[in-house]
């Protein structure tokens, strides 16, 4: 039992760092209905990033946070200028980019730091009162995430920018009749998924560490996380990552061996699509004309 | 004095041309009708203003130049539209809808009392406040669309058939509160209507198009007077 409970909370850990990337990939999928592949090597740069910052001698926080910054940034760039020449580009050109961009971070990034495994620090201490059932960084991913989360939450839900981010996401006609720049509300998307992503990297680095193939997975399980929530609810793609994130460790851990645990994603994957496509929270959209 | 003045405005939907050379000028405070029937350019007309479609002539909206602006910057100076189709944002809840409306202005105090003011002017919409606007009705939905550009607090309304989908009761509602706007705030307003005896009531001033080109213009008595108006348009 105690066991049990240990993969379930450790699966909580990791599940928070799926729904924050699969946050990320429902964000830039209610803009633009594509899904970003390249959305984890995103992330894996961040973490890049706050690793030099923190070896060039920046304590964690402050680098945490200009990583943070910094990856905001990258993301209004990258929509600028890769993404939005191909705005109206036939969907496969789309993915194409996107997929060319996978592999250029992933090799740029290779070619710059190498692929030898780094250790990434944990910000959070060594020992701690709880520690038989999770460990001190397990406990403060999960915190970290689900502030960013409420954070997300707050901003889209009760800010004029976040009505407006929304606004232009789901009618980008009507949002330029009342205003909106519609163009800078997807940079804007772009900043906002790339800084969330950043912080994912950063919380799951110290346990996969770090080098420039460790997102590969971590994205997996972020398409089944986002698909089994709906890839076009937010609140869906938090609800499936900490799902998966328990499935793939209870059942790595009691049913199919840790070996096998990658293939949860891709049976989860393939199972929604065939069976749910607008996976368990994907909205229903009632109109009436 | 011309808040808006269109000379040899063109117009095309890819190959398709559709405004050949539309003139036609909007005092400062008063409202204008264009008129015609389907196809005749008058949505067109109304899109051109706001760069949604692609054109080639003078506009000036209130001393400057705009038809090289884009859309949200020529919304900015204080151009309102109720378009065609009502551009309701669906999963929107309704409040959302309105402050949108009002998203660019700084005046932050005046927008919460002109969302009352709103919900004034059409209870129905504050029953509704909460509801996602997709579920609202047509009707409901075109009173959300006049509300929503009205937030603006505009200096101009491009108003494309705001009496569509109404009930008979409703539209002589809509267009009492149309007037009231209008005189109280000096609300200017380009209406294009199908409903052509209620646009000739509302409007001080009327142009006819036909295929693109305006054909006729006059005060509203004028075009009411006038016998093949009042034949082709008016019916009687």
């Amino acid at each position: 039992m105690e066991a049990f409970l240990h993969q379930v909370l450790a699966g909580l850990a990791t599940g928070g760092i799926y729904a924050s990337l699969a946050l990320a990939l429902v964000m830039i999928y209610q803009a633009t209905h594509l899904v970003n592949f390249a959305q984890g090597e995103m992330a894996m740069v961040s973490t890049y990033i706050a690793w030099s910052l923190i070896n060039a001698g920046m304590p964690y926080w402050p680098a945490f946070l200009l990583t943070v910054g910094i990856s905001f940034v990258m993301g209004v760039v990258i929509e600028r200028v890769v993404i939005r020449p191909v705005e109206n580009a036939p969907v496969l050109g789309v993915v194409t980019v996107f997929i060319a961009l996978l592999v250029i971070l992933n090799s740029v990034t290779g070619w710059i730091y190498t692929y030898t495994i780094k250790s990434f620090p944990s910000p959070f201490p060594k020992e701690m009162a709880l520690g038989r059932y999770m460990s001190p960084h397990e406990l403060g991913a999960i915190g970290i995430t689900l502030v960013v989360l409420l954070a997300l939450y707050v901003f889209f839900r009760f800010t004029p920018l976040g009505l407006a981010m929304r606004a232009a996401a789901q009618n980008p006609v009507s949002s330029r009749l009342v205003g909106i720049r519609v163009g800078w509300m997807l940079a804007l998307g772009w900043g906002l998924a790339a800084a969330v992503g950043a912080v994912a990297g950063m919380m799951v680095a110290p346990i996969v560490y770090l080098d420039p193939n460790m997102m590969g997975g971590i994205l997996l399980y972020a398409f089944a996380a986002a698909l089994v929530g709906g890839i076009d609810s937010p609140m869906g793609a938090v609800i499936g990552g900490f799902t998966v994130g328990v499935l793939e460790n209870v059942l790595g851990a009691f049913v199919i061996g840790n070996e096998l645990k990658l293939s949860v994603a891709l049976v989860l994957i393939i199972g929604v699509l065939l069976f749910k496509p607008s996976g368990f929270f994907g909205k229903v959209h009632v109109t009436r004309v | 004095m011309a808040l808006l003045e269109v000379k040899g405005l063109h117009a095309a939907y890819g190959q398709t041309r559709v405004l050949h050379g539309l003139d036609f000028v909007l005092e400062q405070g008063s409202i204008t009708a264009l008129l015609g029937a389907n196809g005749a350019g008058k949505t067109t007309t109304l899109r051109s203003l706001c760069a949604m479609v692609k054109t080639q002539g003078e506009v000036s909206f209130d001393g400057r130049r705009i038809e090289r602006m884009a859309t949200e910057d020529i919304v900015r100076l204080g151009v309102a539209h109720v378009p065609d189709g009502r551009g309701t944002f669906l999963n929107l809840s309704t409040e959302e809808n309105l402050r949108l409306g009002g998203y660019v202005r700084r005046d932050k105090k005046t927008v919460e009392s002109d969302l009352e003011r709103m919900f004034g002017y059409f209870p129905r919409l504050r029953e509704r406040r909460r509801q996602q606007a997709g579920t609202l009705s047509g009707g409901e939905q075109q009173m959300l669309a006049v509300s929503r550009a009205l937030m603006l607090a505009p200096k101009l309304m491009l108003l494309d058939e705001p009496s569509f989908g109404l009930a008979p009761l409703l539209v002589r509602e809509l267009f009492g509160i149309l007037r009231a706007i209008n005189q109280r705030e000096h609300v200017s307003m380009l209406l294009v209507e199908q409903n052509a005896a209620m646009a000739l009531d509302l409007a001080d001033h009327a142009y006819l198009i036909e295929t693109g080109r305006v054909v006729l213009q006059g005060s509203s008595n004028d075009l009411k007077s006038n016998d093949s108006v009042r034949r082709s348009y008016l019916g009687y």
